[in-house]
């Protein structure tokens, strides 16, 4: 059922939940993201709701807005066959937000890539390092701020 | 030393400049290295199996190690981290040695216009041969081949 989801959260969290919403189906719930861990692990635990299945983790970096970063996490309840998508607001110049690598070790490359693309920290990961980019790769390329044509080669002319 | 022609009559011989015969012989045992990254790869295979049949141009046997190989094909888009790869793969080549850039990604970064693309491969490896296409069809990987042909065919042979 979209929406009883929501209402289970509000009523468990009414502290750390910022807004929900639900569109076409579709549940949302905006966190805090210091309570992102705890209300992640409410979801995958809780009998009634057993969102076991991470299925996605990303970012958005809305640039001029304040807070200038999101965090999405996408979780899927095989049980219930249900979907519910996590916000998190992070500010500041150097974000941070907690891992959810013990609830969900999918979580792992996942907060990685965020990492490597936004320059986002994890506090609890085990292995925080860069995924896609090389090591000598310099800021954070899915920033609004990186440079759109800046490129740092390792082999062949700087251009 | 004088040469006595005259006991073979059955034998016909004919005169040609060594550097002919070589590059004839040449033009036709081309053992390839497949440097395939990206969805040209699919196109490559297509090329190189019996409905096309680079046998036809001598061209059938790749090898999979660059110390065994004539001629490197860079199929699909070559990133800023694989480059110092491709240029080692080059380097371990025996001279003689050509390269084809397979694909519009090889020639120029294709529409790959950003932070970890390379932007054709001859910032990195000198190319002889360049097949453009998003992919190529066979026919035009044909044509290109039979480019290399020629060029291999007409050029000073170091022997």
């Amino acid at each position: 059922m979209p929406g009883s989801t929501l209402t289970r959260l509000q009523e468990s969290f009414p502290e750390a939940i910022l807004g929900t919403h639900s569109r076409l189906g579709e549940d949302t719930a905006i966190l805090k993201p210091e309570a992102l861990r705890r209300v992640a692990r409410f979801l995958k635990e809780d009998p009634r709701l057993r969102f076991d299945f991470l299925m996605d983790l990303t970012a958005v970096d809305h640039w001029k807005r304040k807070p200038r970063f999101e965090l999405v996490c996408h979780l899927y309840s095989r049980s219930n066959n249900a979907r519910l998508r996590l916000k998190a607001p992070l500010g500041g110049a150097s974000p941070e937000a907690p891992s959810l690598t013990s609830l969900w070790p999918a979580a792992d490359w996942y907060e990685r890539e965020v990492f490597d693309m936004f320059g986002i920290r994890f506090r609890g990961h085990p292995d925080l390092r860069r995924i896609l980019m090389y090591r000598e790769f310099q800021g954070h390329p899915l920033r609004k701020d990186y440079p759109i044509d800046k490129r740092q080669p390792l082999v062949g002319p700087k251009d | 030393m004088e040469v006595d022609f005259k006991g073979t009559p059955e034998l016909g011989f004919f005169a040609s400049r060594l550097d002919d015969v070589v590059g004839w012989a040449r033009q036709y045992s081309i053992f390839q290295y497949p440097f395939v990254t990206a969805c040209c790869g699919m196109e490559y295979m297509a090329t190189a199996c019996a409905h096309y049949d680079v046998d036809r141009f001598g061209a059938g046997l790749p090898r999979f190690s660059p110390r065994q190989a004539d001629v490197l094909f860079v199929v699909g888009t070559i990133s800023q981290k694989i480059a110092p790869v491709l240029v080692n793969v080059y380097q371990q080549m025996c001279a003689p040695k050509w390269v084809v850039a397979f694909g519009v990604c090889t020639c120029t970064g294709g529409f790959y216009d950003n932070y970890a693309t390379v932007r054709g491969i001859d910032h990195v490896i000198p190319v002889d041969v360049y097949i453009p296409g998003c992919p190529p069809r066979p026919e035009t990987v044909l044509q290109g081949l039979m480019m290399l042909q020629e060029k291999i065919r007409k050029e000073k042979q170091e022997l």
